[in-house]
């Protein structure tokens, strides 16, 4: 009985699905193709790293502090302009090798939302390292009638907000090109309008920031590091990685003893187990 | 119960006597998971699998009660409460991303198990008890999985929320009202979150409760075997503690090694990078997908594309998603062949590693990809044989097949005789 149900209920989910797989391929006969094309399957460029790779590529891989402190140069001297970075405090700064005194000096170079402690009105003041990087923008409206009504999201989680976000931190900042003729004739509707830029790395290839990085001593670098537009979107790159994992290092650092001890340990454990079952083998060993 | 033949607990020292005469803990300890156990001797790796669901379990409740200590479940600071735990809490990177990795472990783990038990027919009578109390399990871990997934409230976890909480909208009459009534709202928000929270709490305890009957029911039995034969005499079993112990901690060593290699290097490999984004009601994610372990699940959820007489296409698949679970519980009805083990079952293995198991591998892969050709069409095949498989390949397979000779027991099986069958022969 219960088979016979079974068997019934069986039919139907297949019998059901069947028919949806039918018009489904009813469909695609009839449109003579499997998807409609779009600009974004064409056009669209999947993230690369720069040449070399990063610093805190594989297992091994850690930060380059030399580096995350360029990256912070471009990211203070060009991206906050537009971008805040909400989830990082000024103190957090030592980790990339800056002292106390230094970090100080950093905070007290932005402003950020303060009370006049005489009036108690809003005001700003000169930052201490336990503060957060401030926004650029008071709200999101102000955000967006800045930036042809787009937000310039927080960069804190970038690259672990997008798939390979380093390389795609680097991709966007030096993929920036004319729309290809052949985009403008095959998808009018996919060339860049008023205010937007092509990048093929871009989801939907069109985006509202201007490109940010355009020449080459744009920063100049204490290090005598020449600040190309290749070396300032690395940098500022790996900058962002570290503002997304402020850990890595310390991760991988755990990361090799904990994996050397249960390598040990389970050796143990194996040599254990033959010990124990040493009487218990049976003809296939 | 137990097999005749297996040890008594004998208090070795004066302390254990005497909680033992007051309280039977250690007794039932002993015959739980200690030498008290008598167990099948030819059991293979794939019954390491429950002793290490068993320490998932534990892994997540302990990870979890810690991170609970950090997190804040309120809309308006989940998300960055989750960062705080990322950046400011002493080992919180470490606890979370054990946390976030351990209920995928969990999950691969858990499908071994079940694997196991299809193989090997490990539902078959007399543990139908047993694999009805997994199967109630693994839909409690399917239930607290998805719950905590919206806890960080990134954008996966609300439109995540929304799309699961959606489906509950394709009941006919009470669909909509029900909706509402769950999330507490119209949308996920914070009622829903806190909600979500409190059950995300609860409900792994009430796993361990089921665990516990689970092992309870098996132990009226004892465990199967790879033959799929039931024991027969003494020398069939060995007892739990120190075989099973030991090869259990081997078993230990080799998950702990795997789950940290992924825990230390690749955090956030079987992560959605959307769930770094804070959740946005404005703005849905080009592709809202699950977490890969419900990716079977949802390609079946989303096969059905097409109205079937009366019933619309989403409620169908709705249905359809709860049924692909709920066959597993009429399984022991439904493949009624007196044969468990796959070994000696030439017909149901060819079905088994032709049919199944590449109809779960296309919808596993069409379940994490886009809802577009091909893909639509390749799922709607695979979930076809799926139910095709469970409901009317295994009850006829099991009427028409001549299963292969067994062996006449374990002991026959691992060391190619056994007295009592050559005593049974020359009787
Ligand atoms: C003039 C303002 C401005 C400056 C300066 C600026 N950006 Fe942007 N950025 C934007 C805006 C606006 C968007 C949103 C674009 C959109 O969604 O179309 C954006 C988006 C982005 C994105 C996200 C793209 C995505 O995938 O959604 C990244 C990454 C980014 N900017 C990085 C940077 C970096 C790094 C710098 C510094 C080198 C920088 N930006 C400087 C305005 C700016
Ligand atoms: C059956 C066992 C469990 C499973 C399968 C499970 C699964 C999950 C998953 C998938 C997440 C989202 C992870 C992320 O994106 O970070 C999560 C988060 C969370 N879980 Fe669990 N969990 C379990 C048990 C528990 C227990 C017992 C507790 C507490 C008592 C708990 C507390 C939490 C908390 C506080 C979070 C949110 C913090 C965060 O997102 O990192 N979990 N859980």
């Amino acid at each position: 009985m219960t088979r016979l149900i079974g068997i019934l209920v069986g039919l139907f989910f297949t019998a059901a699905v069947l028919w949806a797989f039918v018009s489904g391929a009813a469909t695609v006969i009839s449109e003579g193709e499997l998807k409609p094309a779009t600009a974004e399957h064409h056009f669209h460029k999947l993230p690369h790293e720069p040449s070399g790779g990063f610093s805190f590529n594989g297992a091994f891989g850690k930060y380059d502090k030399q580096q995350l402190q360029r990256g912070f140069q471009v990211y203070k001297e060009v991206c906050s302009a537009c971008h805040s970075l909400r989830h990082v405090a000024f103190r957090d700064l030592e980790q990339l090798g800056y002292n106390e005194a230094e970090v100080k000096a950093i905070a007290a170079g932005f402003q950020v939302p303060g009370v006049d402690p005489n009036t108690g009105e809003a005001t700003t003041r000169a930052g201490m390292p336990t503060d957060y990087f401030p926004k650029p923008y008071p709200n999101d409206i102000a955000a967006r009638a800045a930036n042809n009504n787009a937000i310039p999201p927080d960069l804190s989680l970038m690259t672990k907000a997008r798939h390979e976000g380093s390389a795609y931190v680097y991709s966007l900042l030096t993929g920036y090109q004319d729309a290809p003729a052949e985009l403008v004739k095959e998808f009018p509707g996919s060339a860049p309008g008023p205010g937007l830029h092509y990048n093929p790395y871009f989801a939907n290839l069109n985006l509202a920031m201007a490109p940010p990085l355009t020449a080459t001593d744009q920063v100049s670098y204490g290090d005598g590091t020449k600040a190309t537009v290749d070396q300032m979107a690395q940098d500022v790159a790996a900058f962002l990685t570290w503002t997304a994992e402020p850990t890595l290092d310390k991760r991988k650092q755990t990361g090799w003893p904990v994996l050397g001890f249960l390598l040990f340990a389970t050796v143990l454990a194996y040599l254990a187990k033959q010990q124990v079952w040493a009487d218990k083998k049976g003809k296939k060993g | 119960m137990s097999f005749p033949w297996a040890n008594q607990y004998e208090p070795q020292n004066p302390l254990m006597k005497w909680v033992d005469d007051r309280l039977p803990l250690p007794r039932f300890v002993y015959n739980a998971i200690g030498a008290g156990y008598p167990v099948p001797r030819n059991l293979n790796y794939f019954w390491n699998f429950g002793v290490l669901a068993g320490f998932c379990l534990v892994l997540q409740i302990v990870t979890g009660v810690v991170l609970a200590m950090h997190y804040a479940p309120n809309a308006l600071v989940a998300f960055d409460s989750t960062e705080h735990i990322m950046r400011d809490v002493n080992w919180g990177w470490m606890l979370r991303y054990a946390h976030a990795n351990g209920a995928s472990a969990f999950f691969v783990v858990v499908y071994l198990h079940i694997f196991r038990g299809f193989f090997y027919g490990s539902y078959k009578a007399p543990r139908e008890m047993v694999w009805l109390m997994g199967v109630v399990i693994f839909l409690l871990m399917m239930a607290t999985a998805f719950m905590g997934y919206v806890l960080p409230w990134g954008q996966m976890s609300f439109w995540g929320a929304k799309v699961i909480t959606g489906l509950f909208g394709a009941i006919p009459l009470v669909g909509e009202p029900l909706q509402i009534w769950l999330l507490g709202g119209f949308a996920p928000d914070n009622a829903a979150l806190n909600r979500f929270f409190s059950l995300h709490f609860l409900l792994p305890f009430v796993i361990a409760g089921v665990v516990i009957l689970h092992i309870w029911a098996l132990h009226i039995p004892g465990s199967s075997n790879p033959t799929g034969v039931e024991v027969k005499g003494e020398s069939d079993t060995i007892p739990f503690h120190p075989y099973y112990t030991a090869k259990d901690g081997f078993g230990l060593g080799v998950f702990l090694f795997l789950y940290c290699a992924m825990l230390f290097f690749l955090p956030n490999a079987l992560g959605h990078p959307d769930n770094y984004i804070p959740a946005n009601p404005m703005s849905t994610p080009a592709h809202i997908v699950p977490e890969w372990y419900f990716w079977p699940f949802y390609a079946i959820l989303r096969a059905f594309t097409a109205d079937f007489f009366f019933i619309p296409a989403k409620l169908m698949g709705v249905i359809a998603m709860f049924g692909s679970i709920l066959v597993w519980f009429f399984l022991p009805w439904l493949d009624t062949s007196p044969v468990r083990s796959g070994h000696y079952r030439p017909l149901f293995r060819k079905f088994f590693w032709f049919g199944l198991i590449p109809a779960m591998a296309v919808l596993f892969y069409c379940g994490g990809a886009p809802a577009e050709e091909p893909f639509v069409m390749m799922s709607q095949l695979a979930t076809a044989y799926y139910f095709l498989h469970f409901l009317v390949i295994l009850p006829i397979v099991a009427s028409v097949e001549r299963p292969e000779p067994l062996p006449y027991s374990i002991t026959e099986a691992v060391l190619g005789s056994d007295d009592n069958a050559e005593l049974k022969a020359a009787s």
